[in-house]
């Protein structure tokens, strides 16, 4: 199939992308230990030093070879950490240190060391990978065997299984491999020379190990591999930039994950099939409902994420058997490769019962299948478990018992009218009803029982074990078969509809939560359901974290958790600030007491969640961590949501805000323009026709002059009195003073001309404590009000009461009064209610004054309506001195 | 000679008032409208020689003021009261049909000039006179020809279009639309406009920094200085 699309591959565009800002990784792979891998490296960074690169030494370990020993002399060694272990003090490569010291290439030797426990990361690659990731370039040195995916071929040849693995990703990632080649004679040269060390394995081990064929072997690897990954990078760069070239058919494989022996390798050997053919993987798990021990479930899981280290994708998909979930998912996913164990059973028994790889070839069609063989023995990532046997429960048996004895008595009944092998269906349905109820053993128990009870009973002789007639006895052997099939059937069937169930309760509660989410209004409630729905659906202690300031703070938990100890707060600091899972059976910090795992949106990492769990083991099974990274996902994007939320609040407001800020400019604007349009047209009318203006209209004009700047004045007052209430400048000069001086200055100032004036001054009015500017401002903007509502030629009553502690202070007008909507409005700034009569509003601003001022003062204003006749009352109330001086 | 009738329409009082007293000593017949309703229905029953119409009036707006005049097919001058800062407001009132604008606060005597010019141009629609002249500009529109300080100047036909239109409406406000329809068909940017009153400046201003022929209104348009004598 060749290919015409000569645009860059995405993918391929996005690996080069992801490459900006890491530093570079350089490998020294070599066969065999004591190629010089860790000479070859010096050398190289010995000459980039010569260069002007910053170079530092991280580790390297020499084995008192004396060259060696020199060639790092002049590079700078970053000491090494103290790391205590069990009574010993051991020395430890200092990650911290060298990212502190950040040079520009570090030497680290040995990739696939194992770091002492309470590192941070388990496994050197693993700092390796943060050094890159902080920018720092790495030279490092590697043995062919101690590649994943290579691990057991290796093993194979030498019969040396070495524990140490580094995972082929971090391969696929290296931007450089040099192979470091010495020829298998050469090699033994240097052996017998004393200058190879191999502490993994032992003197014995070591001679096998040495031998030329094996040397050849591994020799061979070792190129075979690093020329792969040569390819592999030509064919990166090429898709980069679109260059067209032989591409792949695009191949996908399938590798069948169960817990038999030699399913690790399947995975391994799918791994370098993959590479082989440029094809992506999948292993996948049939759940087939049968009862699996915990110890195979963990098999299982170890399995599938070791697929996922390698490369490969992970799946576990339900079926009635391994071989129908095979097929079943190849055919939906267009598997082009199938790999899979064969059992090495007997001929007969696979007769009896084909094993699934005979079915997997059989239905295959067009798939290329892939047997790989078990091996008993020597085996990989763990020692196969013996299949246990279910813990036996009495209760299940004697339950069996009880419906034979049942089915029993009802057969003794029905003796007369049933012939003899109807009786053996009534039995029968003992045996179901037992494999319904309680699985498969108890049912065979069940089944055993009813044949020994029709034996006794009713077949003749009666009341012995032994058949007489021989039809009886086939009648007896089918029996016994059916019942066999049926309780296996049966208990299958009853296995698979609990599972069944339980997957539905799962996908239940999920949209349930999920509706729960989309209802949630408050951050916190949100994170609480959360932890609630997590702590319940995976049985797990959670806390959640989310970021406040520079810190993480526990939001939420269940069962409830304020704090959180160092090793824990340093891993959730870790997973947040890297975006990967940090602590408890992960690759870093795994001494940490809990497991973090960070949440993330488009935006990035935005909260954490902290598992654990009383029990021992690992805390997540792969459909567990599936579950958990649909919670996960869903609760981030409701965190988003409410972010977002509330940010559109927030714009809202502020876009209103704006909105009234520019009407009340524009309004104000006019408000003291008007008054100036007035004084200047007045006063450049005098100037210009003076001569033929009468007397009359000369004083007109400078009537006009006179009341407009008066009117500005009186806007201008109003606004500074304004800004001064708000900015809280206002400082009342309280004084005792008498009433009727302010009230009488008051009048004298408002423009009351057209309106009578009715004064109800009480006589015997004690002095009040009052600021008298102010209080006099308050008296004049309500008697400028009043005179802009009433009528001219109606009255304006000022009434002065004294009742109680307090002083009443009323004016009532006789206008039309304020719409009911408008009684408490008034006091707003700016709001004027417009007269019937369309004559000037006023600036909008005088009872907001007047408000202000009199609560600045200790007292209260109110608006309402006459109840005698139409008009407007406003009330001023102010409190009595308690030490009060008698009225003059 | 029948004196000039002019309607105020204003909101404010103190406004009506100095106007009023203004124009009275012109020899102009003055009278009043409170609002846009009023001065509507005013004109419904009465013709007037010029409308003074404040922008900004309660309940009918100043815009739809000219709207319904303009519309009912009045040809009456109109000269707006405006806010210093309402740009749109100018604009859209002389698009929809006002002869000229004066900003609040104003003198006097610009509002004066101002009435006159928008009179003298509507009484003068028949027959443009063919010699004009306004300080150091004179134009004979017969013969085409164009003296700046005595001095002849060359212009191209379009910067000759540009300036006769400016001088047929002289001492009017004439808005970058307007111009720009007249003169180029409405098709070009008010940055092409700019641009050759640039020049024209430069051909014809004593100081083409400081002009006094061709005068600038901010975010309005152009005026040419009304011609000697008026």
């Amino acid at each position: 199939m060749t290919d015409t699309d000569h645009r860059p591959s995405p993918d391929a565009l996005l690996k080069e992308a992801g490459q900006v800002g890491r530093g570079r990784l350089k490998i020294f792979l070599g066969a065999a230990p004591g190629v010089g891998k860790t000479y070859e490296m010096l050398v190289q960074a010995r000459r980039r030093k010569l260069d002007g690169v910053d170079a530092v030494i991280g580790v390297v370990e020499t084995h008192g070879r004396v060259e060696t020993d020199l060639l790092t002399k002049g590079i700078e060694t970053v000491p090494k950490k103290r790391a205590p272990y069990k009574g010993r003090v051991l020395a430890e490569m200092d990650l911290d240190a060298i990212l502190q010291r950040r040079p520009r290439l570090v030497l680290v030797d040995e990739l696939a060391h194992d770091n002492v426990p309470g590192s941070r990361h388990p496994k050197r690659y693993l700092d390796v990978e943060e050094l890159l990731a902080a920018g720092i370039d790495v030279y490092t040195t590697l043995n062919v065997q101690h590649i994943e995916s290579l691990n057991d071929v290796v093993a194979k040849i030498t019969h040396v299984r070495v524990r140490e693995t580094v995972p082929d990703s971090i391969l696929d990632r290296a931007d450089d491999i040099e192979l470091v080649d010495l020829t298998p004679e050469d090699l033994l040269q240097r052996l017998k020379e004393g200058k190879v060390y191999m502490p993994e394995a032992a003197e014995r081990a070591q001679q096998n190990y040495f031998v030329p064929g094996n040397l050849a072997a591994l020799r061979e690897l070792a190129l075979r591999r690093t020329a792969q990954r040569v390819d592999a990078q030509m064919v990166d760069y090429m898709r980069a930039h679109a260059i067209a070239g032989p591409w792949e058919a695009s191949e996908r494989l399938l590798v069948a994950v169960n817990a038999r022996p030699g399913a690790a390798t399947a995975v391994r050997y799918a791994r370098r099939l993959a590479d082989r053919l440029r094809a992506s993987w999948t292993a996948v798990h049939v759940e087939t409902g049968l009862n699996q021990s915990e110890a195979e479930r963990d098999r299982v899981a170890q399995l599938l994420r070791l697929a996922e280290r390698m490369g490969g994708m992970a799946a576990t998909v339900p079926a009635a058997n391994e071989a129908d979930g095979v097929l079943q998912f190849a055919r939906a996913n267009n598997i082009t490769h199938i790999v899979i164990t064969a059992a090495r059973g007997s001929r007969w028994l696979d007769l009896l019962r084909p094993p699934p790889a005979q079915q997997i070839i059989r239905d295959a069609g067009d798939v290329s299948v892939h047997i790989v063989p078990e091996r008993s023995g020597k085996d990989d990532i763990a020692k196969a478990p013996a299949p246990e046997r279910a813990a036996l429960e009495p209760r299940a048996f004697a339950g069996s018992l009880a419906f034979s004895a049942i089915a029993l008595g009802i057969g003794l009944l029905l003796r007369q009218a049933l012939a003899v092998s109807n009786v053996a269906l009534v039995l029968l349905v003992a045996v179901l009803a037992a494999a319904v109820t309680y699985g498969l053993l108890p049912s065979l128990f069940a089944g055993l029982i009813c044949a020994l009870a029709y034996n006794f009973f009713f077949l003749p002789p009666l009341y012995t074990f032994t058949i007489a007639d021989p039809e009886n006895v086939v009648t007896l052997l089918v029996f016994m078969l059916v019942a066999a099939i049926a309780s296996n059937l049966t208990a299958r069937v009853r296995t698979q509809a609990i599972v069944a169930r339980q997957r539905a309760a799962t996908t239940e509660d999920l949209y349930r939560f999920s509706r729960k989410l989309a209802g949630i209004a408050t951050l916190d409630d949100l994170l609480w359901a959360t932890a609630y729905q997590v702590a319940h659906m995976l049985k797990l202690h959670v806390v959640l974290l989310m970021p406040d300031g520079g810190d993480l703070q526990v939001r939420a938990g269940y069962p409830p958790e304020d704090t959180l100890d160092e090793g824990d707060l340093a891993a959730a600091k870790w997973a947040f600030e890297e975006g990967h899972e940090a602590g408890r059976g992960s690759d870093t910090l795994p001494g940490a007491r809990r497991l973090f795992l960070p949440m993330r949106t488009a935006r990035g990492v935005i909260a954490i969640i902290g598992l654990d769990s009383e029990r021992e083991g690992s805390l997540l099974t792969p459909d567990q961590r599936r579950l958990l990274d649909s919670l996960s996902d869903q609760t981030a994007l409701a965190i988003e949501r409410l972010h977002l939320a509330g940010e559109m609040d927030r714009a809202r407001v502020a876009a209103e805000t704006e909105k009234l800020r520019a009407a009340l400019l524009t309004s104000i604007s006019h408000d003291l323009r008007t008054p100036l349009a007035s004084i200047l047209g007045s006063a450049s009318s005098l100037k210009q026709y003076r001569d033929q203006l009468s007397e009359a209209d000369q004083t007109e004009l400078l009537g006009t002059i006179r009341e407009e700047a008066e009117r500005l004045n009186h806007f201008i007052a109003n606004l500074l009195d304004m800004t001064r209430l708000e900015s809280g400048a206002l400082a009342p000069n309280m004084n005792l003073i008498d009433l009727s001086d302010v009230v009488g200055s008051a009048l004298r100032r408002a423009p009351l001309k057209q309106h009578t004036i009715a004064l109800e001054l009480e006589p015997g009015l004690p002095m009040l404590k009052l600021d008298p500017v102010l209080f006099e401002q308050v008296l004049f903007n309500l008697l400028d009000n009043a005179a802009k509502y009433a009528p001219p030629g109606t009255t304006v009553t000022l009434r002065v009461r004294a009742a109680g502690g307090t002083v009443t202070i009323q004016i009532l007008d006789e206008g039309p009064g304020l719409p009911e909507e408008a009684r408490e409005r008034v006091f707003d700034k700016f709001y004027r209610v417009r007269a019937a009569d369309k004559k000037r509003a006023g600036t909008g601003l005088g009872l907001a004054i007047a408000r202000g001022f009199m609560e600045a003062m200790g007292g209260t204003i109110t608006a309402a309506n006459r109840g005698d006749r139409s008009g407007a009352i406003f009330t001023l109330i102010l409190p009595i001195p308690t030490v009060a001086e008698p009225a003059p | 000679m029948t004196p000039l009738r002019i309607l105020i329409v204003d909101d404010e009082p103190p406004i009506r008032r100095f106007l009023r007293t203004a124009l009275a000593a012109q020899d102009y017949r003055v009278e009043e409208a409170g609002d846009g309703e009023t001065a509507v229905e005013f004109l419904k029953r009465n013709l007037v020689d010029l409308i003074i119409l404040d922008l900004g009036l309660p309940g009918m707006d100043g815009l739809d003021v000219i709207r319904r005049l303009r519309q009912e097919g009045s040809a009456t001058p109109i000269v707006i009261l405006s806010s210093r800062d309402d740009e749109a407001g100018k604009v859209a009132a002389l698009d929809l049909g006002a002869d000229d604008y004066v900003s609040k606060p104003f003198g006097v005597e610009e509002l004066s000039a101002r009435i006159r010019a928008a009179l003298r141009h509507r009484l003068q629609q028949a027959g443009e006179k063919p010699l004009f002249k306004s300080g150091d500009l004179s134009m004979d529109l017969v013969r085409r020809i164009v003296t700046v300080r005595g001095e002849d100047v060359k212009l191209t036909p379009r910067e000759y279009d540009l300036l006769r239109l400016l001088v047929s409406h002289a001492g009017k406000v004439l808005t970058h639309k307007f111009i720009l329809k007249e003169v180029w068909g409405g098709e070009t940017d008010v940055q092409y406009l700019r641009i050759y009153i640039r020049t024209l400046r430069q051909k014809l201003e004593a100081d083409p920094e400081q002009p006094s022929l061709i005068l600038t209104e901010q975010g309005v348009g152009y005026r040419l200085r009304a011609a000697d004598g008026m």
